[in-house]
């Protein structure tokens, strides 16, 4: 418990590069044959099978897993480049992305052998979409409330309950879900749930759509009823979830799809206020600008601490609760800066359309993935006020 | 900036520092009386002249050494003329002009104003905004003459010095030149120019808000774990739990990007324009931290920190006051969206992904 935070001065190294130029000619091929629109988020469909495959076939998915699971032994800082590169193209990953940044690591860490041999060289090849399976209808940022029971029967467990808000279940083969193996004790209320890995086709799961107020689907309920899961798919230990979640959180926290989920509107911007911009519109330009140089350089400093093995747990919280929070206000910058320009601009309609779509979405960018007031908590602890 | 050589001397700095200027000590006193023997451990351990190689009489340090340096003094809320004496010393070096001893300060220090240089060989020119020039015996110019930039070491003595200080009290002067002629004085190398200077200062600036935002957070999550309201300790309340995740958001924050400006102008052989993106994006986004920052910790601290006996004013007043030297955020932002707005949108990722 420290107030010393630590930001170490990570470059990206010279092999990124080479891979970074590979990356966008990918993607400027796939943009010239229709996959994607990249100047419109949120239209068409966010995940898309054929190109997540063709992905998997470049190497991109599974990148720093080991060769022996389909991955490719490469560093975390070349997996953030590629991130950060489909992520500021709008490309759409929703079908392999949730798999190759956390669903993977957990199964590499916990699984059983012929478990990770069966599913991770599928993943790495962009065939499998996965899902968290965490929030259920009384219990969201209190995830130790889970209710949702495993229970052991013969070679395996019976699920009954739901998950809920569980994104991309309508489109998913695998979730990896927290259920409840034992009632929690007096002295640990975070006892009695495991993790396991749950296969979408079996029988005794029904997933339910639930319409979002940005037009999208990709929330869904989960209803389990008597769903069988082997014990092949338990998830390291039984009633001892809790201890499991380690360092991949600060992955899943610090990555730059915690900043740039808006970025397009930068762009945007950009091309509203034109070369030679007033001083409010460029004086309000420099300090976005310095304020995502900023976020980048926080989140691949994290990443290098990461890919050397410290445990920047605090300075990850640091870089979601400020990147998400920037991510979210930047459709209200836009908007006001933009607010005296010519009606005649260019880009009038598609600044338009995206400024809708963002605001719509949001309200969401602080809620998913552990709540601006959950990260403040874990931010308290690590400075020891908890 | 965590090698080896700058912990060693971040921490022979730090003892400094801790023996001669520690902040709860000073804000004690009533006078000034610490300063000489503060300045003269500072020179005999070759701090303020850590810029200045040493075939030039200084210590030969590296600039990221310098950057450390500054670092460390950001979080004692040193309040005498290292920083410009640095800087100075900077600025002489790169027209090889030997730099003198004792505390220097640096002109212009503000993005409009300038200082020329005659024909005769004598400075003009009024500027504002110069820190520490009633404390300084040089001043360290970067003027303006008919064939290109000169830089000259002037006598403070042969200037006009008003009085004058920040919201910190420490010394910001209005500098006057009438026709003052040079120690000595050297051609602006190639390159040079006042860009480069203001981008300069400004990382170093920022390099020390970032260090007081440090010192800044300390204190304030310890006063919070003492301070005892409602029967329990204030830190124990979500509500400052919270106001101090966020501070702890903006020192982070101040801290990568200014460790970033200045591990880039420590990277590179010119001044370019990863320099200037790199500069003005950390004068910006830590001028940001050193205002919402402050504002959080008085928040925590309530009345007690809003009192002269509270040494919490010796790190927020300078990180404010730190803001405007060198331009402030709104100058640098202007600076940084029109360069970007003239790139275009097409080369926007592209130059933030090659940081």
């Amino acid at each position: 418990m420290s107030t010393n935070l630590q930001f170490d001065q990570i470059r990206l190294p010279s092999e990124c590069d080479a891979l970074r130029q590979e990356v966008r000619t990918f993607l400027a091929e796939e943009i010239a044959k229709g996959t994607f629109d990249p100047y419109r988020p949120g239209h068409g469909d966010s995940h898309d099978r054929a190109f997540s495959k063709r992905i998997g076939a470049r190497g991109w998915i599974g990148m720093t897993w080991p060769k022996k699971y389909g991955g490719h032994e490469r560093s975390f800082l070349e997996r953030y480049v590629v991130t950060e590169e489909f992520r500021v193209a709008n490309a759409p990953v929703r079908s392999h992305f949730v798999a190759d940044r956390q669903s993977g690591p957990i199964l590499l860490k916990y699984a059983l052998e012929r478990v990770k041999e069966n599913i991770l060289p599928r993943i790495c090849r962009g065939e499998l979409c996965f899902i968290i399976g965490m929030s259920e209808p009384g219990s969201g940022s209190d995830l130790f409330a889970a209710k949702t029971k495993a229970k052991k029967s013969d070679k395996g467990w019976r699920i009954n309950g739901s998950k809920i808000w569980t994104s991309n279940a309508n489109i998913a083969d695998y979730m990896i879900g927290l259920f409840r193996t034992s009632p929690p004790t007096p002295e640990n209320r975070r006892h009695g749930l495991t993790q396991f890995l749950v296969d979408m086709k079996t029988p005794g799961i029904k997933v339910n759509p639930i319409y979002q107020m940005s037009g999208q689907q990709d929330f869904n309920e989960v209803v389990f009823d008597g769903a069988f899961v082997p014990d092949d798919y338990v998830l390291g230990e039984i009633d001892g979830a809790w201890k499991q979640a380690t360092s991949e959180l600060a992955y899943e926290r610090s990555g730059p799809e915690r900043f740039l989920e808006t970025f397009y509107l930068m762009l945007e911007l950009i091309r509203a206020i034109g070369p030679q911009p007033d001083t409010r519109s460029a004086e309000g330009l420099g300090r976005l600008v310095a304020q995502l140089h900023t976020l980048r350089r926080m989140s691949v400093s994290v990443a290098g601490m990461l890919q050397a093995g410290k445990e920047p747990v605090v300075e990850a919280a640091i870089v979601k609760d400020l990147g998400t929070i920037w991510e979210q206000n930047l459709p209200n910058r836009v908007r006001e800066l933009t607010a005296f320009l010519s009606p005649e601009i260019a880009n009038r309609v598609t600044l338009e359309e995206q400024l809708a779509f963002a605001t719509t979405i949001a309200p969401k960018l602080t809620i998913q993935g552990g709540t601006t007031e959950i990260l403040r908590g874990i931010i308290a602890r690590g400075l020891g006020l908890r | 900036m965590t090698g080896e050589s700058d912990h060693i001397v971040t921490e022979s700095a730090a003892r400094i520092f801790a023996d001669l200027a520690e902040p709860q000590t000073i804000n004690r006193v009533d006078d000034s009386t610490w300063k000489a023997p503060f300045w003269q451990a500072l020179a005999d351990a070759g701090l303020p002249l850590a810029w200045v190689p040493e075939q030039l009489s200084g210590a030969g340090a590296t600039l990221a050494d310098g950057f450390a340096v500054l670092g460390v003094a950001g979080r004692f809320a040193v309040a005498v003329p290292l920083a410009e004496t640095l800087l100075a010393g900077w600025l002489l070096t790169r027209a090889g002009v030997p730099a003198p001893n004792g505390p220097m300060t640096i002109a212009p220090s503000r993005p409009s104003d300038r200082i020329i240089f005659d024909a005769d060989g004598t400075l003009s020119g009024s500027v504002i905004g110069i820190p520490f020039a009633s404390e300084a015996q040089h001043i360290a110019v970067l003027a303006h003459g008919h064939e290109g930039l000169v830089v000259a070491l002037v006598a403070a003595t042969d200037c006009t010095v008003s009085e004058g200080q920040n919201v910190a009290g420490d010394p910001l002067n209005i500098v006057r030149f009438q026709r003052v002629k040079p120690v000595r004085h050297g051609r602006a190398p190639v390159g040079l120019d006042h860009a480069e200077l203001m981008s300069m200062g400004s990382v170093s600036r920022s390099v020390q808000i970032a260090g007081a935002l440090e010192s800044i957070l300390s204190l304030s999550v310890s006063y919070a774990n003492e301070r005892v309201a409602f029967e329990r300790a204030i830190g124990k309340f979500q509500a400052v739990q919270h106001n101090l995740a966020r501070l702890a958001g903006e020192a982070a924050a101040a801290l990568a990007v200014s460790g970033s400006a200045a591990n880039t102008i420590t990277r590179s052989d010119s001044f370019d324009e990863a320099a200037f993106v790199e500069g003005a994006s950390a004068k910006i986004r830590c001028a940001e931290a050193a205002t919402e920052g402050a504002r959080i910790a008085h928040q925590v601290f309530g009345a007690i920190g809003f009192t002269n006996e509270h040494v919490l004013h010796r790190f927020t007043l300078r990180a404010l006051a730190w803001r405007d030297d060198f331009g402030n955020e709104s100058y640098w932002a202007n600076e940084l969206g029109r360069h970007v707005a003239k790139r275009g949108a097409e080369e926007f990722w592209p130059m933030v992904a090659s940081r």
